[in-house]
């Protein structure tokens, strides 16, 4: 029994200095030699491009709403889950009559814009902050971005276009668009 | 077609792996391999320990219990006092009893159920010396318990059984260190963040908003998370984050990683017995179950939300609700049984979104007692078990005295896999029973009808199972939730392990039967066949009544919502 104890406790010491601190450090130090960028949460000038914004303004493309409600002004990205500071979904289930109700205030609110929103624009993400829509999502949105811009719709496709991240590798997850890379390429068109 | 590509490379992947990995971890259990043994040496020196002392199974057994009870005060302690340590950029403050004892039961019995949001709860160095040292250190302890029942079969006439500090030395050193760190380059170099800098504000000049994000060294926490089959990432909302998995080759070297080892340890097991086919038969329950699985629940996620087409949105890309775009419905949906297949519990989205079909997809994966392919040494000595109970049945069929790999399985062997297989669904349908009867136990769920039931039941089976996914809507940080879930997790991990490890003491002390004529084959299709059965049986005549209250009644509830 004491035997067991003094290993035990040997043992976790041992295991703390090299898989809390030796592993986590190493680590840090190659990915900052390696990948500086990414390590730091792949942030440009206009905010981290994997961290998705609300985009109240119809002169750009919005991103998925969080579940603080259809887009509120001044909104904190990482406010989702109703917890300030914590990243997380909304959780309500498929047959949930909150849900029906959000989604029909999202829908509603989509088409004051002038956008008959697809799947993506009317359900928040994992995450709350999903940083990408699809092709799709972006097509939708076109009639409010060209009113609002007065750039033509076949500008504005091709930008889509262009801005479209196929599946990784072809076939690994889906195509997408990262919101903030698409506003920050239509921002300099204007 | 996506998706397909995806099976295929998965296919691909995982059976190199089960062949070279699971033979290179034979080699490491067996003590030839030596590249870190200028750590090794020191290590076995200062527990004044070597590979020559063998263990009984006994004091194998009272090595483990004591390692894991000194672990969990470890962990306790660091959570409570984590205000006055270093490397606390955000000054976050102790964490409260409770939290800290459900969090370091879990972290302590490899399920990683987090009742926190880790952003907002944790400091980097409860993230580093705690937590994550614990999601090292617990799948070795399981692979060490599932190495005790495999020499059960490897060894005969034996007293002793291995020695658990050097088993679970040469399992950190050589497989989980090495492969995690390599995961974790890859897994930095697509964007998940490693960094000690803390938060950090940026203006954004198009849109007039200012962010502020949580950073921290997320991603090589992130590689052991799926490696080791834990589960519990740094930020709340896990993998669905970018900063955890940042894109569709994370998502999908996620869900390799979590299958990597438990599938592979099928053929060190094997190796280890002397016949590689009994390792494939095992492989092929597995492959089975699982495959089934994958099937119905990713067409399940690719139907839609009922609410969201109730309010008039009709998708062709799935149920989207708690979903991100890179990753998809039907991978999201690979994700989630592999997650909850392998005890990870891992999230890449909102499990509690799923359609009813596809939570139940979720929820019966566990169910299944985490064995197909369960998590890292779990899963195997779980398998076996239910092997030895199927053999059983086999031999009642038959008339004769049961045997595994040329091991009697007599009365004590039966009792000891019984056990084991049943003490998850008594933990879980009485805590569930308990908390569905309490009022603290009703005000979690938050969704309401059948739904909430499912969450509870859920959150129930998910910590009975040490796997550690949710139903996140249920509210888990109350002293109700956080007692019982300890208990759960305690009895869930120690209530299978130690008779596991007892199993193996018993068996290898038997002789070896010769082979004969009469013996009941247990490398062939009809003993895969038996297996998955006893599986099945086993879970659905424990579970199923629990399961007809939640996601069965959703589903069948037309156009109606709660």
């Amino acid at each position: 029994m004491l035997v067991h104890l003094r290993r035990s406790l040997v043992m976790a010491v041992i295991c703390m200095i090299f898989f809390g601190f030796v592993y986590a450090f190493a680590g840090t130090g190659v990915a900052q030699l390696l990948f500086k960028n990414q390590a730091d949460g792949s942030i440009t000038a206009n905010g981290s491009t994997l961290i998705g914004q609300n985009w109240s303004s119809p002169k750009f493309f919005h991103g998925r709403p969080d579940d603080t409600g259809p887009y509120t002004s001044g909104d904190n990205p990482l406010a989702a889950n109703g917890v300030s500071g914590e990243s997380g979904a909304t959780n309500l289930g498929p047959r949930s009559k909150v849900l029906l109700k959000d989604t029909k205030e999202l829908v509603a609110y989509w088409h004051k814009l002038g956008v008959n929103p697809t799947p993506d624009l009317v359900t928040t993400s994992g995450s709350g902050y999903d940083p990408d829509i699809s092709q799709q999502d972006a097509i939708v949105q076109i009639p409010m971005v060209a009113k609002a811009t007065g750039l033509s719709s076949k500008v504005l496709r091709t930008l889509i276009q262009k801005e479209t991240n196929s599946a990784q590798f072809g076939f690994l997850g889906s195509s997408y668009i990262d919101v903030l890379q698409l506003n920050e390429a239509l921002a300099k068109l204007e | 077609m996506g998706f397909f590509f995806t099976l295929l490379a998965l296919v691909v992947l995982l059976g190199l792996t089960w062949r070279y990995l699971g033979s290179y971890m034979e080699a490491v259990f067996d003590g030839r391999v030596h590249f870190f043994g200028f750590v090794e040496r020191p290590v076995y020196r200062a527990l004044r320990t070597s590979p020559e002392q063998e263990q009984t199974w006994k004091r194998y057994a009272g090595a483990m219990v004591v390692f894991s009870a000194v672990s969990l005060l470890f962990t306790y302690v660091i959570l409570r006092i984590q205000g006055s340590l270093p490397l606390n950029p955000q000054h976050l403050g102790a964490v409260g009893p409770a939290l800290s004892f459900n969090t370091a039961s879990s972290f302590l019995t490899n399920t990683n159920w987090q009742n926190y949001g880790g952003e907002a709860t944790m400091s980097y160095f409860s993230q580093m010396g705690a937590l994550t040292v614990q999601q090292f250190v617990s799948p070795a302890v399981g692979i060490a318990a599932a190495l005790v029942l495999v020499r059960g079969f490897s060894r005969k006439n034996s007293p002793t059984i291995g020695n658990f500090w050097v088993d679970i030395t040469r399992c950190l050193f050589y497989i989980l260190l090495p492969m995690a760190f390599i995961a974790g380059i890859i897994f930095v170099g697509e964007g998940a963040v490693q960094t000690l800098a803390g938060t950090v504000s940026i203006k954004d000049s198009l849109n007039g908003v200012t962010q502020t994000i949580p950073r921290g060294p997320i991603g090589f926490m992130e590689a052991i998370k799926q490696l080791g089959t834990n589960g519990g990432g740094f930020l709340n909302a896990n993998s669905a984050t970018t900063f955890e998995n940042p894109t569709g080759l994370t998502n999908f070297l996620s869900i390799y990683l979590l299958l990597s080892i438990p599938v592979a340890l099928t053929y060190t097991f094997g190796k280890m017995v002397g016949s590689i086919k009994h390792g494939f038969a095992l492989l092929a329950v597995i492959i089975i179950l699982f495959g089934s699985w994958v099937a119905f629940t990713s067409a399940a996620e690719h139907q839609n939300n009922p609410a969201v087409a109730a309010a008039g949105i009709h998708s062709t890309v799935g149920n989207t609700e708690g979903k991100e775009v890179r990753f998809g419905d039907t991978s999201t949906a690979l994700f989630g049984v592999a997650s909850t297949q392998t005890s990870t519990g891992s999230a890449d989205a909102s499990y509690d979104s799923f359609t009813p079909i596809g939570g139940f997809g979720l929820l019966t994966g566990m169910m299944m007692g985490e064995v197909t392919p369960g998590g890292t040494g779990t899963g195997l000595y779980t398998l076996l078990l239910y092997a030895i109970l199927a053999v059983f049945i086999g031999g009642l069929m038959i008339g004769r005295t049961p045997e595994y790999l040329g091991k009697k399985i007599q009365a004590r062997e039966v009792k000891l896999a019984g056990l084991g297989a049943l003490v998850m669904p008594i933990a879980v349908l009485v805590l569930t029973a308990l908390a569905v009867s309490l009022a603290a136990g009703r005000v979690g769920p938050l969704n309401a009808g059948p739904h909430g039931f499912t969450e509870i039941l859920y959150g129930l089976t998910s910590q009975g199972n040490n796997n550690g996914s949710a139903f996140g809507g249920l509210t888990g940080n109350t002293p109700f939730y956080n007692i019982i879930g300890a208990i759960d997790m305690l009895i869930g991990r120690f209530g299978i392990m130690i008779p596991a490890i007892a199993l193996g003491g018993s068996l290898a002390e038997k002789n070896v039967v010769p082979e004969s004529l009469g013996t009941f084959r247990t490398d062939n299709g009809m003993f895969v066949g038996l297996t998955i059965g006893v599986i099945l049986i086993i879970g659905a005549l424990t579970f199923f009544p629990a399961i007809a209250l939640g996601p069965i009644v959703e589903q069948l509830s037309h156009l109606r919502f709660f």
